[in-house]
């Protein structure tokens, strides 16, 4: 088994800045880590390599510093990465940071598996799974609780769907999107954490994967952020109390419209 | 304060950081009272290596060193001593072997412990024979290839839970300390079963229980170096081992700091924050001025075992003794900073009181540390005169 687990790096933070102009997240001077999501993918792989053999690649699209979510990789157990970073990258949204990620697929070779966590805790869209698999057009399994077998290259797993479960098998390759229900991702090592110090990190811009400029970063991006807002904080609401028949009344008179218990 | 430790190291006390905090803080209140062994840490800890360290790498493990160990000790003991006494016992269990061990005990033990399929543990007190570890009675008689085994061990730490004790036990009880030797049993050995488990005042989530030998077979190739060395076994094993207590009287203070640093930069009271009040911060900056002096002097004695000295035990006592007391004092401290708070269940600074105890007593009490220390200068200074 060739496996890949697509990371990112986001911000550790709920205290997100955004850039009023261009609509974007404010990395700087924020903690990062590795998207929390993005452990369970990571985890998720590293089990099916023990049980099966093979190797787990790491790889994530992002300035040089995310180099650091490549070594916790590393120091969990992945046996290489790969860090794509070029000034063109910047900007992407998720269908050029897909496209960009889904070029270092095929320049890798021989992947039999993609894992991403469900979404990034920093936007949130859940599509950068979705979207690898359609530019490779492989087939793609969301929101994955549960993989129940990897086999003659048909994987069997639990999608979580609203108000149920739906087992799916489906060929591989493909791209599955992880939901922490999966697993307990592992700690890392100290040995791993040996490696990951002194490990050579694969670095590939955009020439090495083959790209046009207009096929990555801004450029790349059809997505405009037309405007961000802050939704309009709820006001607390209000408790009344009393028995059942003095409930009642208040309720009517408030649904009417009038004060209540006037 | 900066000591220099290598980029390994400081790997240890970061891997040592993180599973405090994901995997130690979330539980050692339950384990605590619920007197309950650390299983399912003690897999992590495993899992994470942390078990390697101080084993040869020629046998599975990693060969950091006692700096090392007490790097790993002194954070976990930050979050529970509980579960630090549970490493550090194991350490202590595999150090005879490691230091006196053959060939062929190195290769069949070490990999196993090093990989935490097993843990191990030390025996040596037993209910008559504490500070005067000469006085043991558990016999062992030769009996063609084999030692019988009879008598009680008391006290010991992993206790039940280990999978490979090293005991030490009289082979020529007529020759006193100098008559006993080193033996390593394995848990399942017929004629060795466990006696009770101690209900503690502190580190509570450490296995604390009683061995029993009764006409128990041993063979003699589990015999640790020859007979009549078991005394030096032991004590050569526990001045290895003195270093890493300290280690845990660091962190045992460490954690108490942290929480009464914490608690006084919230804490209002006659309107302001109770860290503005001189009273406090002087109490404070003695805390950390003390955890530090115990720091360095716990660093450098392990140094010092690391850099191939051949006696280092009066260093070793010096750590022990004066880091423990530091933690009984800090620990005290922290608990009269949060008050009536300190004083109850939901804060964990009255477990850290309640741990930080048992390092003024276990592997040889601050006392008998202090007759240790004094002995060697009394000798040093008659050999200077020389």
């Amino acid at each position: 088994m060739r496996i890949l687990a697509a990371l990112k790096q986001v911000p550790d933070t709920s205290e997100v800045r955004i850039d009023p102009e261009r609509g974007t997240l404010i990395r700087d001077g924020v903690p990062s880590i590795m998207n929390p999501f993005d452990a369970y993918a990571l985890e998720e792989g590293l089990r099916w390599r023990d049980a099966l053999g093979g190797e787990v690649i790491a790889i994530t699209m992002g300035p040089p510093q995310a180099e650091a979510i490549l070594r916790e990789a590393i120091s969990m157990g992945a046996d290489s990465a790969i860090l794509l970073s070029d000034r063109s990258f910047a900007g992407a949204d998720t269908w050029a940071t897909s496209h960009t990620l889904a070029a270092a697929v095929r320049k890798i070779g021989g992947i039999d598996l993609v894992l991403t966590g469900k979404q990034a805790i920093d936007g949130d869209t859940a599509q950068t799974g979705p979207g690898i698999a359609a530019s490779l057009d492989w087939p793609q399994l969301t929101f994955v609780g549960k993989v129940r077998e990897i086999a003659d290259s048909v994987i069997v797993a639990e999608r979580d769907v609203e108000g149920g479960v739906e087992i799916v098998e489906c060929p591989l390759p493909a791209v599955i999107s992880i939901l922490k229900d999966a697993n307990s991702p592992r700690m890392p090592s100290l040995r791993g954490k040996m490696k990951a110090r002194s490990a050579v990190i694969t670095c590939w811009g955009r020439a090495d994967l083959g790209l046009t400029e207009e096929e990555t970063g801004l450029d790349g991006s059809p997505t405009r952020v037309v405007r961000i807002a802050t939704p309009e904080a709820r006001s607390g609401g209000a408790v009344h109390t009393g028995t059942a028949d003095e409930m009642a009344v208040v309720l009517a008179d408030l649904l009417l419209g009038k004060e209540a218990g006037r | 304060m900066d000591y220099g430790l290598s980029e390994d190291i400081l790997s240890i006390r970061e891997l040592c950081a993180d599973i405090a905090r994901r995997h130690i803080r979330p539980v050692r209140e339950e384990l605590d009272r619920e007197n309950r062994f650390p299983h399912e840490v003690m897999k992590i800890l495993a899992d994470s290596d942390l078990l390697r360290i101080y084993i040869p790498e020629a046998y599975g493990g990693l060969g950091m060193g006692s700096l090392a160990l007490c790097v790993a000790a002194e954070e976990l003991s930050r979050a529970c001593a509980g579960i630090a006494t549970t490493y550090a016992a194991n350490a202590l269990g595999a150090m005879p072997v490691i230091l006196f061990g053959s060939e062929d005990q190195k290769s069949r033990y070490l990999p196993v412990l090093a990989s935490g399929e097993k843990l191990a543990a030390f025996a040596l007190t037993e209910p008559d024979a504490g500070s005067d570890a000469g006085g043991i009675r558990t016999r062992a008689a030769r009996h063609g290839d084999a030692y019988v085994l009879n008598g009680t061990k008391q006290w010991i730490t992993n206790g039940g839970e280990a999978g490979v004790y090293t005991v030490i036990a009289l082979t020529d009880p007529d020759r006193g300390a100098r008559g006993a030797s080193a033996f390593i049993v394995e848990d399942g050995t017929p004629g060795f079963s466990y006696g009770k488990k101690e209900d503690k005042m502190g580190i509570r989530a450490s296995a604390t229980r009683e061995l029993i030998f009764e006409d128990c077979s041993v063979p003699a190739a589990n015999l640790i170096a020859r007979e009549g060395m078991g005394f030096m076994v032991a004590m050569k094993t526990l001045d290895n081992s003195r270093p890493g207590v300290a280690a845990q009287a660091v962190g045992i203070a460490q954690g108490a700091l942290d929480e009464a640093l914490a608690y006084a930069a919230q804490r209002k009271q006659f309107g302001q924050r109770i860290d503005s009040f001189q009273g406090i911060q002087f109490m404070l900056a003695d805390m950390a001025t003390s955890i530090e002096a115990a720091r360095a002097l716990a660093y450098s004695a392990a140094r010092m075992i690391d850099s191939g000295a051949k006696r280092f035990e009066k260093e070793a006592a010096m750590a022990k003794v004066f880091a423990s007391d530091v933690a009984m004092r800090v620990t005290t401290d922290a608990v009269q900073i949060l008050g009536g708070y300190g004083y109850m269940k939901d804060y964990p600074v009255e477990k850290m009181m309640r741990d930080a105890k048992i390092t003024q007593i276990y592997e040889g009490t601050n006392q008998i540390q202090r007759s240790v220390i004094a002995a060697a200068l009394i000798r040093e200074a008659a050999s200077r005169e020389k």
